[in-house]
């Protein structure tokens, strides 16, 4: 059961999303995630709808797997969508005693729907199409001018990578754990919450021993290969920005200056 | 510096710091080692003997309490030099899970010339040449965690071959390993001495892969008891038996043979030697019967 955990999710692929250059990526996610933000009309929002629908096509990625994303947090979806359809006020469209739906309110409703599904579409998208070590990596060069201000960059990315290499090693560990204290005689599976938390102890207080133990070796193992933290050190992938990056920047400044026109200038029956 | 004098353990004592006031127990007891350049050593012993402790002073993870380690004329003790000692004395430990840092079996081979600041392409150039020598070329850019034991310890040895160390020491490489993954890395390690001329230290508690060494060091209970070429120090089968240590079993099949009065010689370490003294004893006992 423990080896169905996958960590980052990545899809191996070859498209011209999954050869965006990492640190492109992470910025233009976030001028997506500005975009949905700014919309604040229906045919605005389309455009960034549509945007979404665009990088997937590119990914050549199976639609499919944008209900993946979305299906954990549906409950969260539904329930904005309830609670903006009952309490936002306007002209009543429907009153049934104390309860009034008004247009305002769906239409808020529906646009909150979208742009959450699609925030968490295209953010998904960037882990779908990313190895989480050049994510990695691409927010450590991101944030090396943080490094000035005292901000421990590398030893961020260092523990964020080390983390990502020992998730297998460790999820591997806790399977031979539980069966090591299954075969003593452990009963993990009956009893209510409280007695199913309590039969984790045997299996987190192993697992916990051997995870310093290894952490302990790990840092002996760097030290002998001369680790001395991020100072003077280099690295074996370089990442350049090629054409294809900044054809993606402009096509995206391009989607958000259309949000914003669209906004301003767009039918005025959609807008709020 | 002289190759005669490579590596130097000068009569060094070692014992861990004692926190609860009791007398710290001397894990070596003034030990003296000299490994020539390029020569394949194996320091045997079993459990707690302090083979490891040893191991750990030849690259200054452990600076000795008592005595002086050289590595080509430097002082482990001089903070200064460091990652010089380092550079030139890789290390390879028992767990090949515990000492992956990398995520990418290409990027981990890297690692150590990323901290030396190494421009890319030359860790590009090494991090392959590195790979092609331990045959994991093929492998470069799986998780380790898709490896086999062996795998990934041959991985760890390039990891260090990257460095281009002049000295690689292994902390019981194979101790974890299948029989498969044993061959593996025995092979990769004896390719590394007698290819590339890295001098080689095995700490091992398996007798048949230091009967392959050029020179066995037996230490026990923080002392050297033996040292001398495999034969020399095979010979002493009886010393080796009183210290809980065992002979290869070629070794002792003949010495118990010859203990019965059998005509084999003293000391044979290979199946093959073993096969051929037999066969010729059985000859020369039917034509003498």
């Amino acid at each position: 059961m423990l080896k169905d955990v996958t960590f980052g999710q990545y899809f191996p692929g070859d498209s011209v999303i999954h050869k965006m250059d990492p640190r492109m990526k992470l910025i233009l996610i976030i001028v997506y995630i500005v975009m949905l933000f700014v919309a604040d009309g229906i045919i605005p929002l389309m455009l960034g709808v549509a945007v979404t629908v665009f990088a997937y096509a590119l990914s050549k990625l199976s639609f499919k797997l944008v209900w993946r994303c979305v299906k954990p947090i549906l409950p969260i979806v539904i329930f904005t969508a309830v609670l903006n359809i009952f309490f936002i006020e306007g002209d009543p469209i429907f009153q049934w005693k104390f309860i009034s739906i008004s247009e305002r309110g769906v239409i808020t409703a529906v646009l909150m729907c979208v742009r959450i599904i699609s925030l968490i579409a295209g953010s998904s998208l960037l882990t779908y199409t990313t190895t989480p070590i050049a994510l990695t990596d691409g927010l450590e060069r991101l944030m090396k001018p943080l490094a000035k201000i005292k901000v421990p960059v590398h030893e961020l990315s260092m523990m964020m990578t080390i983390a990502l290499r020992f998730i297998p090693t460790l999820i591997d560990e806790t399977g031979k754990i539980i069966a090591a204290q299954k075969a003593r005689g452990a009963d993990m599976d009956s009893g209510n919450v409280i007695q199913k938390a309590k039969a984790l102890v045997p299996i987190l207080i192993p697992l916990f021993v051997s995870a310093f133990r290894r952490a302990d070796e790990l840092a002996l193992a760097m030290e002998c290969r001369c680790y001395r933290g991020g100072e003077g050190r280099t690295r074996l992938k370089q990442l350049s920005l090629s054409p294809r990056d900044w054809i993606a920047a402009a096509f995206m400044t391009a989607a958000l200056a259309g949000v914003v026109l669209l906004n301003k200038f767009g039918p005025a029956v959609m807008v709020l | 510096m002289s190759k005669e004098k490579f590596i130097e353990a000068n009569r060094i004592s070692f014992s861990y710091p004692s926190y609860d006031g009791t007398l710290p127990h001397l894990v070596l007891d003034r030990v003296s080692v000299t490994i020539k350049e390029g020569e394949f050593l194996a320091v045997l012993g079993h459990n707690g003997s302090g083979k490891s402790t040893l191991a750990k002073h030849f690259n200054a993870i452990l600076i000795p309490t008592e005595g002086t380690v050289t590595v080509d004329g430097m002082n482990t003790a001089e903070e200064g030099k460091l990652y010089e000692i380092r550079q030139e004395v890789g290390m390879v430990f028992q767990n090949p899970d515990n000492q992956i840092v990398a995520t990418l079996v290409e990027e981990d081979v890297a690692f150590a010339l990323e901290n030396l600041g190494v421009p890319p392409e030359e860790i590009r150039r090494r991090v392959d040449e590195a790979l092609k020598k331990v045959g994991m070329y093929e492998y470069r850019l799986h998780a380790p965690d898709q490896l086999s034991g062996g795998q990934k310890q041959r991985v760890a040895i390039a990891g260090i071959i990257a460095m281009q160390p002049r000295c690689v020491v292994l902390d019981e490489p194979t101790a974890m390993l299948d029989p498969k993954g044993r061959r593996e890395v025995m092979s990769t390690i004896k390719q590394l001495n007698e290819e590339m001329g890295v001098t080689v230290v095995l700490i091992t508690h398996y007798m048949d892969e230091a009967a392959q060494c050029g020179r066995v060091v037996v230490i026990d209970d923080g002392k050297t008891i033996l040292d001398g070429t495999p034969r020399e120090v095979f010979k002493n089968v009886e010393l080796l038996k009183k210290r809980g240590l065992d002979v290869p079993q070629v070794t002792e099949l003949c010495y118990e043979l010859r203990k019965e009065g059998c005509k084999l010689p003293d000391c044979v370490l290979t199946e093959d030697e073993c096969t051929a003294a037999i066969e010729n004893l059985l000859k020369g006992g039917a034509q003498n019967g």
